[in-house]
């Protein structure tokens, strides 16, 4: 009997728990709803980047023999969007289109055919208006205003400045200043969009089918949408093909397959193409960001200075987030005093962006990390000693009020040094070869949610039944991250189950307790808190039905997962032995475990959004990338990347291995390849020729390392796993790319055409073989011209 | 017009009326109502929909419905027998070549396809097999690490088919 052991998986390696489904073909996603009769929607979009609607003329459209019904912006008057004091969006345009692409109107037919025929047939008359695809344009005095209630396309300004910038550069030994432009780029995740809504007119209530990462959410905004009781919709979240932010807001597509679904009274499918998915957008802003850093001679940071300029898009969506996460998230990775941010969101007639994977911090992290390998090299210092001399040391609060309690970056540095062998490679590689290095960091759930209702942060309800069996009722939204399995093997853990005894149901309103969703890499740390505490009630249920029929006190009592005894004499009770005793009083059980966020780590109000970053635990990165770089394609291939990431405990070795493997990767794509383009408005790069993603052929081994902080708040100790490798790749390659070449890439992508024209630059500038170990600097903005990094200021 | 194709699909003979231009990924997903191939671009970017035919790899997004006729057409749900995973299968699950899972299909027939034809490829034949696939999620390491177990489990006969 001593030899009992409770079942325990955490730290292992776990296959998916859901993974089955998914290899055999049985998982189901939104478009493979489809019922006999269900219509076909189809949505007409504005061929006009900025025009005052005159007319929508669905007359032709609607004579056509298999339509059944057509919605335009006369059939909504509500606006949407994700953040309360930002929604000036329509599902379908009313009065103005603002971008090439956006829904003007919709229609339900037969089959798919038939609808794209009747799209064909609409009109649109419209007088139009300047439309600015750039943020200069849209910011420059007498332009055009996309939005009322927005002067000057302005989104959002945001300033501030915590201690004094003059005073830090005054007693910096160097100061550099440098611009930076990172392109915009798209999440271009696998399942395009989809919706299925299906309108019970009898009773009143719709059924919507979406692939989102917030079915809470689009909840809501079908609500107010659909001018409809909460209590009178259905959402479902079934399989998602990725989500990467993307989906971490209610989409047009949901919207417009409810109204035309009630429109007709039964079901639509609403399958977007890849071409209109990427026009649906939500990806990360194009961004130009000014940096400018001051270092003493030992590498201390004395201070930053950071102009951050967004191009929005035509709608405001998550800007407001976005622009100022760019700012507070200059925190928490080093030890910063007198930093001051002005950062810009602008108003733009191109697709709105969103809150793609690493949400606001990437760009800026790419330019902070090159600036200050870039200052390195001009100190002649080691870029890992310039990190470790500006180091923070956890348990602190940064200057503008974010909690940090663990702080795995100190490991993580140590981790690539030695893995990358940097300390005898880095300098002594054959010529094309590179080393490059930098950190990042990122949060696991903002600790406020967007929509504040005063309830926990996250529910989570288990029920036991006579069978024996544990389900868990979540809505947190497995979007292929792994959140299903990480809380199966929370609940299991502490009840010290084997995972096979317990199952989960998520994403459905109608049976789960909501959930905020999945985004900010919130789900393992504040749901999966959640869970163990509801674990532990649904524990200490079964331990007192274990000492009644023991007859022992329950604090006598061993749980030992399918054994319950007191103490190593006692043979004891199976786990069916005690369930049988514990469902007599009510039958079956179920339990409720919330989590919420401590005051402490919501920010403070230094600043207006100074809470913005505010987060129960942070994440950090360090990465090594090696390059080689071909000067006479400009082709530069990444040969291995080193990459170690504090997640505070991994629950699942596994997950948090694919995860940050996932992570890197989708950086490298950001930072080699990939570019939305716009000609005259429209997006151009709307497939997945044209917007590039590294295929197999060109992707490196990515090597991981778990640097494991055990935060004092996270679940088992575990912090976010899904989005903080991704920012330092990006500066990385390039500080590689310099390494290698002396050539360095302010501007992303660094795809091999501009390798290549850089490459014959320098050969003008500095002709011959270049003996010169200063950088040649290369914006494409100044038209590619290299310039020397010239210090300003430099003491 | 539609035309009548007989066709071998997961090993069972059917007949049915298609259209001439019908693709066959439409005809496996909405005629048939097999959902497990996965549409993920507007044609030939992707490598969502690939399915066997007779045991080549074929975009089936970019294949007419009446060109399989008197063939053998594979699709993911035709892996695995008895309620066990293929090897490939077990290859992707266990070792997470699958996050999201909807290029998954794709990846496992191609794979299978690679497989059915050279049980022992190389890194770079992997490579070269998948090369049209995209996957967002994983960055490959792990679907190759997946390719490799899958050609392990069947020289070691622990499964018996890819």
């Amino acid at each position: 009997m001593n030899e009992i052991v409770p079942a325990h998986t955490i730290g292992g390696y776990v296959p998916m728990v859901d993974g089955p489904d998914k290899v055999s073909g049985r998982a189901r996603y939104t478009a493979d709803f489809v019922a006999p009769g269900m219509l076909a929607g189809r949505i007409y979009r504005s061929p006009y980047a900025h025009a005052e609607i005159i007319e929508v003329d669905v007359s032709e459209a609607a004579k056509l023999p298999g339509v059944l019904g057509i919605v335009t912006g006369t059939d909504c008057d509500k606006p949407f969007g994700v953040l309360p004091i930002a929604r000036n969006e329509y599902p379908l345009a009313r009065d103005k289109v603002r971008y090439k692409g956006e829904p003007v109107a919709a229609v339900a037919a037969i089959d798919d055919a038939t609808a794209a025929k009747a799209i064909r047939l609409i009109k649109m008359k419209v007088r139009e208006l300047p439309a600015y695809f750039k943020a200069a344009d849209a910011l420059a005095p007498g332009a055009a205003q996309l939005h009322e209630k927005k002067p000057g396309n302005v989104e959002r300004d945001v300033l501030f400045e915590l201690g004094s910038v003059a005073d830090g550069f005054a007693g910096a030994d160097l100061v550099c200043e440098a611009t930076y432009n990172c392109a915009e780029v798209c999440q271009n995740q696998m399942e395009m969009h989809a919706a299925v809504a299906d309108y019970d007119g009898v009773r009143d209530r719709m059924t919507v089918h979406a692939s989102t990462q917030v079915p809470y959410y689009v909840h809501l905004m079908l609500a107010q949408i659909l001018d409809m009781d909460m209590s009178k919709i259905r959402v479902i979240k079934p399989f998602v093909g990725g989500g990467f932010g993307c989906r971490t807001e209610c989409l047009n597509v949901e919207l417009i397959a409810a109204l035309l679904a009630r429109k007709v009274g039964g079901a639509v499918r609403m399958m977007i193409s890849r071409e209109d998915t990427f026009i649906t957008h939500r990806g990360r802003p194009e961004t130009d960001i000014r940096m400018k850093i001051g270092l003493t001679k030992a590498g201390k940071i004395t201070a930053v200075e950071c102009e951050c300029t967004q191009r929005g898009g035509a709608h405001s969506g998550y800007g407001v987030v976005t622009i100022l996460y760019s700012g507070s998230m200059l925190y928490a990775i080093y030890d910063l005093h007198n930093v001051k941010y002005i950062g810009k969101r602008v108003l733009t007639n191109t697709p709105p962006c969103g809150a793609f994977r690493g949400h606001g911090t990437v760009d800026v992290r790419f330019a902070f990390e090159s600036l200050l390998d870039q200052m390195a090299g001009q100190l002649n210092l080691d870029p890992l000693e310039l990190r470790r001399a500006n180091l923070l040391e956890a348990p602190t609060f940064t200057d503008n009020d974010l909690m940090v309690n663990s702080y795995g970056l100190p490991e993580c540095i140590d981790w690539v040094e030695r893995e990358s062998g940097w300390k005898t490679r880095k300098g002594t590689l054959p010529k094309g070869k590179g080393l490059g290095f930098a950190c990042s960091h990122y949060i696991s759930g903002a600790s406020k949610p967007v929509n504040w209702t005063g309830e926990p942060h996250a529910t989570v309800k288990l029920k036991l039944d006579f069978d024996g069996s544990i389900v868990v009722l979540t809505g947190a939204a497995e979007i292929g991250q792994g959140s299903s399995t990480i809380l199966v093997q929370t609940v299991a853990e502490v009840l010290g189950l084997d995972i096979a005894r317990v199952r989960i149901v998520s994403g459905d309103s109608e049976v789960v307790p909501k959930d905020n969703g999945s985004y900010s890499s919130r789900v393992t740390f504040i749901v999966g808190n959640a869970a163990i505490d509801a674990a532990n009630k649904l524990k200490g249920l079964l331990v007192a039905a274990a000492a009644r029929r023991l007859e022992a006190e329950p604090g006598d009592i061993e749980c030992l997962g399918e054994v319950y005894r007191a103490g190593a004499q006692d043979k004891g009770l199976t786990f069916e032995e005690v369930v049988v005793e514990a469902l007599k009083d009510e039958g079956t059980i179920t339990v409720t475990g919330t989590y919420s966020t401590i005051p402490e780590s919501h920010g403070g109000k230094k600043y207006r959004g100074a809470a913005i970053g505010g987060t129960m635990g942070y994440s950090y990165s360090a990465q090594v990338v090696e390059v080689t770089v071909d000067e006479e394609t400009g082709e530069v291939s990444v040969d291995k990347v080193w990459v170690a990431h504090d997640c505070g405990k991994a629950l699942n070795r596994l997950t948090v291995e694919g995860q940050v493997q996932g992570s890197v990767w989708m950086g490298m794509g950001q930072a080699m390849s990939e570019e939305a383009g716009y000609h005259d408005g429209l997006m151009v790069t709307a497939n997945m020729l044209d917007y590039r993603v590294p295929t197999i052929q060109d992707s490196p081994p990515i090597e991981v390392g778990i640097v494991e902080s055990n935060d004092p708040h996270g679940p088992f100790g575990a912090k976010e796993a899904g989005e903080g490798s991704l920012a330092a790749f990006l500066p990385a390659l390039t500080n590689a790319i310099a390494d290698a070449t002396g050539l360095r890439f302010n501007d992303l992508p660094v795809t091999p055409d501009r390798v290549f024209a850089a490459v014959d630059r320098r050969q003008r500038i500095r002709p011959g073989s270049d003996p010169s170990p200063r950088p040649l600097v290369f914006n494409n903005a100044d038209g590619g011209e290299g310039s020397d990094p010239v210090p300003n200021g430099s003491a | 017009m539609a035309t009548i194709i007989e066709l071998t699909l997961n090993g069972r003979k059917r007949v049915d009326a298609v259209p001439g231009n019908r693709l066959l990924l439409d005809y496996l997903r909405e005629t048939v109502g097999l959902t497990g191939t996965k549409t993920g671009c507007d044609g030939g970017e992707c490598g969502a929909c690939t399915v066997l035919v007779d045991d080549e790899p074929t975009l089936s997004c970019l294949t007419l419905a009446g060109t399989v006729a008197g063939k053998r057409v594979d699709t993911i749900e035709a892996l695995g027998k008895g309620g066990s995973l293929s090897a490939v299968q077990r290859g992707f699950h266990e070792k997470l070549g699958s996050q999201c899972g909807y290029c998954t299909p794709g990846f496992i027939m191609a794979s299978a396809g690679l497989l059915r034809r050279n049980p022992r490829p190389t890194e770079a034949e992997i490579r070269q097999a998948l090369g049209s696939n995209i996957c967002r999620c994983t960055g490959y390491v792990k679907i190759i690490e997946a390719v490799k177990y899958a050609s392990h489990l069947l020289a070691t006969r622990e499964a018996a088919a890819p």
